[in-house]
């Protein structure tokens, strides 16, 4: 059959006219074009919106948690979730404010900001990779102990009086009106992207999210890839503290709070499969502005943030359920 | 002769005179999206009797059975019972009118008692609704006990064996008042002893009336307790009529729809010096002193009953789990595996059984898995390069012929024999000394069976060395240069080619003292 | 299996006990029987809310929506009752729970008819119930002097020497163990969180299923929205802002296993008493109360190890002298 002399093997194509890559790519356009009508109707309802400086705040409003989000998106795509990592920024934060009690200067906060979060990646990774817990109450578990230790230390105190060059990093501009944070932000996207999307170890990334004994089976150190990516989390979110104790000037032990479903709707809303094994870069970073977008938008026209709130969660809902509702409704009907 | 023209020559033979029919099917149709699994099925089952239902996989015979359980809707056709329409929307509605099945695999609670899973989903209750564990306990004994089985209904099933786990299945099937019992491939992973206590079983179950669709790949078994047989081919039935009338020959001609003699194209190999020598592995658990050697060329075979611990062993030569004691040598060179890279990395590949589960990963490209392993050579400096990816991918999947519309669909969305084609150019993509197949034709059509066979022997003349896990002694006898014996997880037995009978080999898996 | 789940509960038990007499030991009259009573006493909604939990956690789900659950019914019937003193409190409990059970089933349906996975819809709904309380009260509190007395009499009458909520908590914990064990929803709940798989072969619907799991949760957390709210005598948006993570922190603790199949009502009542003592025991060794969050979180580590440890499935023994061996 296959191999005997003289019968030429059956040519099989690269690919087949990009019908996979277009069904991916339909969601990231779906997210452009809702963000371009928040952006259409937020410039229409509020005439503060176009304010070239009122947009750079704007910003602030998905900086630091799409940082997070970057890593939190490759962790989901691997099939384990991170639900500590605002637990981690108020670690940090207060570890931070301790190193200034001491005297440290922005060199030293920093270090201790981003070395806390490596360190609190390092604990999650090592009961899931080592200890083989499930990482959604694992890092249920140290979340409550990460910020619990803020709390310890903190009480209802606050670490104030962090030093002028410190406050770089959250309140600096690059040029004009485009912050320090928005341009981390643009570097780490680019820096997420390629790693996921165009190295082995994002390759990996999508096969063990697919189905990580056959990726075992194929020699991927699957322990070590998620040990990897648990760090990464901690480390964004170390960066995502000082940035944020950066921005607000203090730190409190409730800082941050609930930032991890944000940041998971904006990873879901970004088209990553909450399941695993599917989704990009790009889709986190085009949530996240439409996130930033509709929250700054709602804050123009003064809508409370609880009120917000309840706009995010029908977000996370209404993503995934419509798409799935039409398809119902469209089997319904042909049944 | 074409597909179209053999379903077109069907002989639909008329059923013998005898009684009528409990069950039967005419006109069923059902298709998936992309692919049509029944078209226009016949089927009839009678009191007191087996039917085999033949035909290879992806005949249909398994949505067949989730059609008779109410699991699939079919999309045409009627099903009557006694004569009279029904349907079933719910498995619950099959069980209820008498159907029951016991699956391929145990679809059964580990966690759960014997009692409660004889009686889910259909408990007896009490005057106030709750369930009734005094009557549940007691009737679960008396179905025991009425098939034999010595079986405390208190444990979980997890502490069961395999066989003791069918038995359970068989139980809940009598616990509904069965009518029909369907039994999938039911003696797939039993030993000889517990297949004979099995047909003991059928037997009984015959002479209480009970309609019985026997589905098996075993031709022997087939003809030691089927009264009728129905094949299907791609989905259609192609013949029916009582087994007495036929011989083997004709089934599995009317199964595969052409001869079968190209099966084992087995060549001569020049076998060089030894490549692998395995010394005293072992396990806690799973295997003990295990030592054998392995040479150029040379295709090894393993044979053993399921659960003799041959993948275990395997999986523990891949660096998946760890020995307790052993040493691996390739070459001259003493060397450690602790993981599947380091194996690898020695030019040790393995194909895993559960091609599902370890061997594809269905949602990603062909491209991705077969270079899954090449990463490090298709890439520079740990950065993705798609061209060389789509080059290796495509040596190896055009050397299987591998039948795909492009290296960029889902393996997912290929046949089962294609996905395996896929497994095995991942590996061969890295250019192994050793490759290990486990159980490599399970589960796909004889087409592709053919073609595995073949490039293991193009393999072993081009100097790779084969180690085959085979349950099948066909495939054993066919294909092998020598063949090891593994019996409850240690050599049993060692055999040169030539001279090695069947008769050999289940002798020394089940143990001399205890052959059947 | 069932023998280990008894040991495992026996530990527990033990703990507890152990727990109880270390802070005895150091603090004498904590562990007399007036003061047990008021820690269970204090316990009651915690264990009912981890009841509920236990079910949905044990088809394989979680609800992280419950405490938004809560104080969006404990606000509404507050509102009620500041708005019309003269509704009697049992049509309050009916309204609690019957809302409950509809914020239950609204997580079900998308669970169940959208195959949406839990997480991600409680997540969801968490948020969203959170606002919806905002949005009816207007950010304003409801404080006990606008409650009618009879409203925040009940769970404080004291019957046979416990008060109502306890009563209604160890209810709860009968009835939800007449609905696990003499129910076939119950058997129903363990057996698609053990194999879903094969749950279907067995004529059981998945989604269904855990759709109901939802609903009860939902109505027992309805009933922990007017038991809270009365109990504290007052309303706010932020009434029990986190309290799903100790809930889920007592089932753990409790041994429900979070891979599903696996849970005892004993588990959870244990897991919530265990919580509900280190609570309550902390004010009286003079230990800031701003342990409390660490030390859940490091219980809730150590369990959820202790259950990943017992739960390590062992493989075939294909051995036999290592068969005999074990």
């Amino acid at each position: 059959m296959s191999l005997a002399e003289g019968t030429r093997p059956r040519h099989i194509p690269d690919r087949l006219s990009g019908r996979m890559g277009h069904a991916l790519r339909s969601w990231e356009l779906l997210l452009l074009l809702v963000g371009v009508a928040i952006f259409v109707a937020n410039s229409l309802l509020s005439p503060y919106f176009l304010s070239p400086w009122n947009l750079s705040d704007a910003t602030f409003n998905f900086t630091e948690k799409a940082m997070i989000a970057f890593a939190v998106a490759m962790l989901i795509i691997a099939g384990e979730i991170d639900l500590s990592v605002a637990a981690i920024i108020a670690l940090a934060s207060t570890l931070m404010g301790l190193a200034l009690q001491h005297g440290a200067g922005t060199p030293v906060l920093v270090g201790v900001g981003l070395l806390t979060g490596l360190l609190c990646g390092l604990v999650n990774g090592t009961l899931v990779t080592r200890l083989g817990l499930p990482s959604i109450v694992a890092t249920i578990g140290t979340m409550s102990l990460y910020r619990g230790i803020s709390y310890i230390v903190l009480g209802d105190e606050a670490f104030n009086g962090y030093p002028a060059s410190f406050a770089l990093f959250g309140q600096g501009y690059a040029w004009w009106v485009i912050s320090w944070e928005l341009v981390i932000f643009a570097v780490l996207a680019v820096a997420f992207g390629v790693l996921l999307h165009r190295t082995n170890f994002g390759r990996q990334v999508y096969v063990i999210g697919n189905n990580d004994t056959a990726a075992a089976f194929s020699g991927v150190r699957v322990q070590r890839v998620k040990m990897i990516l648990f760090l990464l989390t901690g480390l964004m979110s170390g960066v995502a503290a000082v940035c944020l104790t950066s921005r607000l000037g203090s730190t409190r032990p409730s800082i941050a709070q609930g930032w991890e479903l944000e940041i998971v709707t904006m990873v879901v809303l970004g088209g990553v499969s909450i399941l695993g094994g599917s989704g990009s870069i790009l889709g986190v970073v085009l949530a996240a502005l439409v996130m930033g977008m509709v929250t700054f938008g709602l804050g123009l026209l003064n809508v409370p943030g609880i009120v917000m709130s309840v706009f995010i969660g029908a977000l996370l809902i209404g993503v995934i359920a419509i798409p799935r509702l039409i398809r119902l409704a469209r089997t319904g009907r042909a049944a | 002769m074409n597909d179209q023209s053999l379903a077109r020559a069907a002989v639909l033979r008329p059923p013998a005179a005898g009684p009528n029919p409990v069950l039967r099917l005419s006109g069923i149709g059902k298709s998936f999206p992309g692919v049509r699994a029944l078209q226009d099925v016949e089927l009839a089952l009678y009191p007191g009797q087996v039917t085999a239902l033949i035909g290879e996989n992806g005949a249909g015979k398994s949505t067949l059975v989730k059609i008779l359980t109410g699991i699939y809707q079919p999309d045409a056709g009627r099903i009557e019972l006694d004569g009279a329409p029904v349907r079933f929307p719910t498995a619950l509605s099959a069980t209820q009118a008498g159907v029951t099945a016991i699956h391929q695999e145990t679809v059964l609670f580990d966690d759960l008692t014997v009692v409660e899973n004889i009686f889910l989903g259909h408990q007896p209750r009490n005057r106030f609704g709750l369930l009734d564990w005094g009557r549940m306990t007691r009737e679960a004994k008396a179905i025991l006990d009425r098939i034999g089985a010595r079986i405390d209904p208190h444990v979980t099933l997890r502490e069961l064996g395999i066989a003791s786990k069918h038995l359970v299945a068989i139980a809940r099937a009598l616990s509904v008042e069965a009518r029909v019992v369907v039994m999938d491939e039911p003696t797939a992973a039993l030993s000889q002893t517990e297949i004979e206590e099995l047909y003991e079983l059928v037997d009984r179950l015959k002479a209480d009336g009970k309609a019985i669709l026997f589905i098996s790949h075993k031709f022997d078994e087939i003809f030691r307790i089927a009264d009728r047989y129905t094949v299907f081919r791609d989905g259609q039935m192609v013949e029916a009529g009582l087994i007495a009338d036929v011989t083997e020959d004709h089934l599995v001609e009317r199964m595969v729809g052409r001869s079968v003699d190209t099966i084992f194209p087995k060549r001569h190999a020049a076998i060089g010096p030894e490549v692998l020598a395995v010394e005293g592995y072992s396990h806690p658990t799973e295997f003990e002193d295990i030592s054998f050697t392995l040479r150029r060329g040379e295709i090894l075979g393993f044979y053993g009953l399921v659960g003799a611990g041959r993948s275990e062993f395997m999986q523990a030569l891949f660096g998946v789990t760890k020995p307790s004691r052993g040493t691996v040598r390739i070459g001259r060179q003493a060397v450690a595996i602790r993981s599947p890279a380091e194996a690898i990395g020695h030019g040790i590949v393995y194909v895993p059984e559960d091609r599902g589960k370890q061997g594809a990963i269905r949602p990603l490209p062909i491209v991705q898995n077969v270079t899954l392993p090449s990463l490090g050579r298709t890439s520079r400096k740990g950065f993705l390069r798609m061209a060389e990816e789509f080059a290796l991918a495509r040596r190896y999947t055009e050397r299987l012929d591998l039948r795909a519309s492009a290296l960029d669909q889902p393996v997912g969305n290929l046949s089962g024999g294609n996905q395996q084609k896929v497994v095995i150019a991942k590996w061969l993509a890295t250019q192994p000394r050793v490759i290990i197949l486990d159980e490599p034709t399970k589960g796909i059509d004889v087409g592709s069976k053919a073609a595995v066979h073949e490039f293991m022997s193009e393999l072993a003349a081009e100097g790779l060395s084969v180690i085959m896990v085979s349950s099948e002694i066909p495939e054993i006898l066919g294909m092998s240069d020598r063949v090891i014996v593994m019996r409850e997880g240690r050599l049993a037995a060692e055999f040169p080619r030539e001279g090695l009978t069947p008769e050999m080999l289940v002798r020394a898996a089940a143990g001399y003292g205890r052959a059947a | 299996m069932s023998t280990f789940l008894k040991s495992r509960e026996a530990m527990l038990a033990l703990a507890l006990v152990a727990l109880v007499a270390l802070v005895e030991s150091r603090f004498r009259g904590f562990a007399a029987p007036g003061n047990l009573a008021a820690v269970f006493n204090d316990t009651s909604v915690l264990m009912i809310l981890a009841l509920g939990q236990m079910l949905v956690i044990m088809t394989k789900c979680i609800d992280l929506s419950v405490a938004a659950n809560l104080a969006l019914t404990g606000m509404t019937v507050a509102l009620v009752n500041a708005a019309a003193p003269g509704v009697p409190v049992v049509a309050l409990i009916a309204l609690a729970v019957g809302l409950g059970l509809l914020l239950g089933a609204f997580n079900g349906l998308l669970v169940w008819l959208l195959d949406i996975p839990p997480i991600v819809v409680t997540l969801g709904t968490l948020t969203i119930y959170r606002g919806v309380v905002f949005v009816i009260s207007g950010g304003e509190w409801i404080n006990s002097f606008e409650m009618s007395p009879a409203f925040t009499a009940l769970p404080r009458m004291v019957i046979l020497g416990l008060p109502v909520l306890s009563w209604i908590a160890l209810l709860v914990v009968l009835l939800v163990a007449v609905l696990v064990r003499l129910t076939p929803l119950g058997r129903a709940i363990l057996a698609v969180g053990g194999n879903a798989h094969a749950a279907v072969y067995t004529g059981i619907s998945v989604g269904f299923t855990r759709f109901m799991a939802f609903v009860i949760s939902g109505g027992l957390a309805g009933l922990c929205g007017y038991l809270w709210v009365s109990r504290y005598a007052v309303a706010y948006t932020d009434v029990a802002v986190g309290f799903e993570l100790d809930v889920v922190a007592a089932c753990v603790i409790g041994g429900v296993s979070i891979a599903g199949g696996i849970g005892t009502v004993g588990g959870a009542v244990l897991g919530a008493l265990f919580l509900g003592v280190i609570k309550n025991a902390l004010p009286v060794a003079g230990i800031s109360p701003f342990w409390q969050l660490a030390i859940s979180g490091a219980a809730i580590i150590v369990a959820v190890a202790l259950n990943a440890r017992a739960e390590r499935t062992k493989g075939r023994i294909i051995l036999k002298s290592a068969e005999h061996a074990a």
